[in-house]
């Protein structure tokens, strides 16, 4: 069989930037997290939010490494893989990308050093201003990015001379009509991940009854984060597949699951696509929703598949089933942030082991919720890389031959997988370890006692000493 | 843009050469420290080594990724001529960088495995900078283009001038690497350090001396660049200057004076860049496409321009601050992480 370069191609791509992705969704958030903790610490003195940073910011060294070394592959890959893309783009992808690293990477990369290691070479003011920094970095990154990649999908500013993209308005190309939906949907989906890993391991330790008292700080912390976000990201998800339906209809046709135009479409809640027949199998929906979610009217309007030709349809089935599990967790993530109003307005907050086994479970569906996200929105722009403009396949590098692309997918998935158990492994060691091993000098457990919140902070510091003499019996006991 | 009178395709080869060459000598002293590594005789100097580095090296290696979307922002014939021209050193290097760059984080929390981590440090810095040394060859060499596009096979960077350009690269690395030990350290690792840095001083000079007279003997352009009338005589301070630094140097290290190895070592590096951008002027993809033909749109290339001269200079100094953060010499005590 011949080795399709192509297909292999499109294949790595999405391999690694669905690697890469798994760290940002996580840093992003963590990092504006870390900062919150350490102006805490700042503004209070309390000991509690010190070694509750410290040790996340130990669990972001781990995932931001991974995140960077992954984000580095991501930026070669254009040039080694897709160089007509590149070449053709490049008039406006380039200077954004490069606004990107001069605007966010370096930030981000100078101030994590001063994080990890300056504490103690630096006033608290500064270290609190490197933990700023870095988490400003990370979403002046997100935007320059999702600026990029919004503009592959709904192109604007330009014109296209000779097959080479010219920029004629640079406010347009990157504010292009897509991107401030993208980019406020992505943010959110980072806090949310976030937020749900850290109500995870609070969740853990509430239930093995260790490191308790900071266990209560973060899940009552992020949980109002939750009730916050978790509809905001409802909302802002309805906006964004408004916009899609305007821009890109074919892509809101394969997620709806929707083949023939019609007035008072379906909401289609399960079917099995078939685009073979051009028909679903054993569809299941709520009539009319459709209609009334995508145009606002019960009889609206809504084109089906069957207005594009075969060749210009994405495939069906991973747009349609992708999109699903991402709303379904959006959902869970809305009951879950409501179980947790409830049980705060009942007291119950922190000894309801059911709800705590809950959130535990709850702790990957964002990773995944992410995941299905890009999967739907990335998918659902084939056959086009830059839409409308460029078709995926006129964007492959022309040397590049199947052997070589195959070599490349495989080691990265052999290095991938190495790299992602052993990463996953210390950051559970360190979250095992509880924040109640972190070490603190001197100065730091007496909560800077110049202060005169010092004598507030006392009894919390007796409580972490018992809670940390607890830690130090046998692990996980 | 076009009545601007500047000419922008030149500031910013001269801006990417900047990049290149920052990335050249902070990543450079990185992985010299990596090729080093298995050579320290014990953990405790390991340790210290690694804690000269670990607080700037993410910084270090982001200027690789500025050259590489520069290059895609100013000069996108290069970018999508040359990477995928290079597609299995640019994997392997990537590859390299990834086992390097875990292996700050992973180790410190290691324990039983912290061996492997070490060899993920050095195999990672020794290989990155082997495939940089070949990337750097071929590019001295240069492709097989038609049109705007690369038309050679997968191998054709493959070639005894670029292994030697690998190992030179190596040589390279591991002195600036040597010299960083010196001037960031004291007692037994810095003795270590002033060991082997004669050996290493005249590996290089010898890589130095080797590609100077191959470059001349492969490209007839390079070598009339040279040595026609009047160049021989405003290039001969190239090579001369060459010759006082390393005089310098070897006096520096039996003198044993902690700071002046380093500088030298940057400045043989700078030297050896300005006699390659001499031979290669003004062609980026060798034989013949020069970096105006190469350049994006002008509006492209003045839209980031601006940007890049306003952003540069506050990206120097906030990594000038954090490199005073974490001035004077790492000892064995000192090392502990966060
Ligand atoms: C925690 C993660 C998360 C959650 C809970 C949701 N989403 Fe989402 N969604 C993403 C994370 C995400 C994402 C990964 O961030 C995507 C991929 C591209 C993008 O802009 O955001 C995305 C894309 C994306 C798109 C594709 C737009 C396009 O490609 O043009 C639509 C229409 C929605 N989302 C709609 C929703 C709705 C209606 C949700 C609520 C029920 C929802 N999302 C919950
Ligand atoms: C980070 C989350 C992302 C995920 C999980 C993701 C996923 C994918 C997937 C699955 C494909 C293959 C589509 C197919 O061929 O059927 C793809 C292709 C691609 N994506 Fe993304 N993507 C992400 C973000 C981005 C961003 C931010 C950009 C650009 C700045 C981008 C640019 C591309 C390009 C150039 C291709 C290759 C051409 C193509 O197949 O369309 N992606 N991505
Ligand atoms: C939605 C998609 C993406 C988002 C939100 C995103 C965001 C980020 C963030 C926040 C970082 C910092 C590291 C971390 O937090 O782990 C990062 C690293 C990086 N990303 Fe992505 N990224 C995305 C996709 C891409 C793509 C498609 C590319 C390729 C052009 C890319 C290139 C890079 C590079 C080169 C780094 C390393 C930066 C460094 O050296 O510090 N990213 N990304």
């Amino acid at each position: 069989m011949e080795l399709d370069p192509l297909l292999i191609s499109r294949i790595q791509f999405a391999f690694v930037v669905s690697f890469h992705i798994i760290f940002p969704a996580f840093t992003i958030g963590l990092a504006s997290y870390i900062a919150v903790l350490e102006g805490l610490w700042f503004k209070t003195g309390n000991p509690v939010y010190l070694r509750l940073s410290k040790m996340w910011i130990k669990v972001f060294a781990v995932s931001f490494g991974m995140g960077v070394v992954s984000g580095i592959v991501m930026a070669f890959q254009f040039g080694t893989n897709w160089s007509e893309l590149s070449y053709a783009s490049a008039n406006f992808l380039g200077p954004v990308l490069s606004y990107e690293v001069v605007t966010a990477f370096f930030l981000e990369a100078t101030f994590l050093g001063v994080l990890l290691f300056g504490r103690s070479k630096l006033p608290q003011g500064a270290h609190l201003l490197a933990a700023i920094m870095m988490a400003l970095g990370t979403l002046i990154s997100s935007f320059w990015i999702l600026s990029a990649n919004s503009w592959m999908q709904t192109p604007d500013g330009i014109v296209v001379r000779d097959g080479i993209v010219h920029v004629t308005s640079w406010l347009q190309a990157i504010f292009n009509p897509s991107f401030p939906y993208r980019f406020a949907h992505m943010v959110v989906a980072a806090y949310l991940t976030t937020a749900f890993f850290v109500i995870g391991v609070s969740a853990w330790y509430l239930l093995r009854q260790r490191s308790e008292q900071y266990a209560r700080v973060m899940f009552s912390m992020t949980l109002w984060l939750v009730a916050l976000l978790a509809p905001l990201q409802v909302l802002i998800g309805d906006l964004h597949g408004l916009d899609t339906f305007e821009h890109q209809p074919a892509k809101i046709a394969a997620m709806e699951g929707h083949w023939d135009t019609q007035r008072g479409a379906p909401l289609i809640l399960f079917a099995i696509p078939d685009s073979a027949a051009e028909t679903n199998h054993l569809q299941i929906g709520i009539p009319r929703l459709a209609s009334l979610i995508l145009t606002h009217d019960l009889d609206g309007e809504v084109p089906g598949l069957r207005e594009w030709a075969p060749e210009d349809r994405p495939p069906v089935g991973p747009v349609f089933w992708a999109f699903r599990v991402m709303v379904a967790i959006g959902f869970a993530m809305l009951g879950v942030a409501a179980l947790g109003l409830w049980l705060r307005w009942k007291g119950r907050l922190f000894d309801t082991p059911w709800f705590q086994k809950l959130c535990l479970a709850m702790m990957p569906t964002p990773f995944i919720a992410v995941l299905g996200g890009w999967l739907t929105t990335e998918i659902g722009r084939q056959p086009w890389v830059i839409y409308g403009i460029m078709r995926t396949e006129d964007a492959i590098s022309p040397s590049l031959t199947g052997g070589m692309a195959l070599t490349s997918l495989l080691v990265f998935i052999v290095v991938y997988a190495i790299i992602f158990v052993a990463g996953g492994y210390y950051i559970s060691l360190i979250l095992a370890g509880g924040p109640d091993r972190e070490e603190l000098t001197e100065d730091e457990r007496g909560g800077r006692a110049a202060r005169p919140l010092s004598a507030v902070d006392s009894p919390f510091e007796r409580q972490a000493g018992d809670a940390g003499r607890r830690g130090t019996t046998p692990r996980g006991s | 843009m076009e009545e601007l009178n500047v000419d922008l395709a030149l500031v910013w080869a001269v801006i990417i050469a900047f990049g290149v060459f920052m990335y050249v000598l902070m990543d450079g002293f990185d992985l010299g420290i990596g090729i080093l590594f298995p050579f320290a005789p014990d953990d405790a100097t390991r340790d210290v080594m690694m804690n000269t580095v670990a607080p700037v090296w993410d910084g270090n290696q982001t200027w690789l990724v500025l050259g590489g979307v520069g290059l895609l922002a100013a000069f996108p014939l290069v970018y999508s001529i040359l990477l995928p021209a290079l597609y299995l050193p640019i994997l392997f290097m990537l590859i390299a960088l990834i086992f390097r760059g875990v292996a700050f984080e992973f180790r410190f929390k290691s324990k039983q495995s912290k061996w492997l981590w070490d060899i993920s440090f050095t195999g990672g810095s020794m290989l990155a900078t082997f495939t940089q040394g070949i990337i750097l060859g071929a590019f001295i060499q240069g492709f097989e283009v038609e049109g705007t596009r690369f038309v050679g096979g997968g191998f054709d960077w493959f070639t005894p001038f670029s292994v030697m350009t690998g190992f030179g690269l190596m040589a390279g690395y591991a002195l600036i690497g040597c010299s960083w030990i010196i001037l960031k350290t004291q007692d037994e690792v810095r003795d270590w350090a002033y060991r082997r840095a004669p050996l290493l001083l005249i590996l290089v000079l010898a890589f130095i001396g080797l590609v100077s007279l191959w470059t001349p003997l492969m490209r007839e352009a390079i070598a009339s660049r040279w040595f026609s009338l009047p160049n021989l005589f405003f290039f001969a301070p190239v090579p001369l200057v060459t010759v006082g630094l390393a005089w310098l140097m070897a006096r520096a290290i039996r003198l044993r004076q902690d700071g002046l190895p380093f500088l030298c070592s940057l400045g043989l590096f700078a030297l050896c860049y300005t006699g390659l951008a001499i031979s290669l002027w003004p062609n980026v993809i060798q034989p013949d496409i020069s970096i105006w033909e190469a350049s994006s749109s002008p509006g492209s290339q003045l839209f980031l321009l601006l940007g890049v001269l306003f952003v540069i200079p506050i990206i120097l100094s906030y990594t000038i601050w954090a490199y005073w953060v974490f001035r004077g010499k790492v000892t064995r005590e000192s090392v502990g992480y966060h």
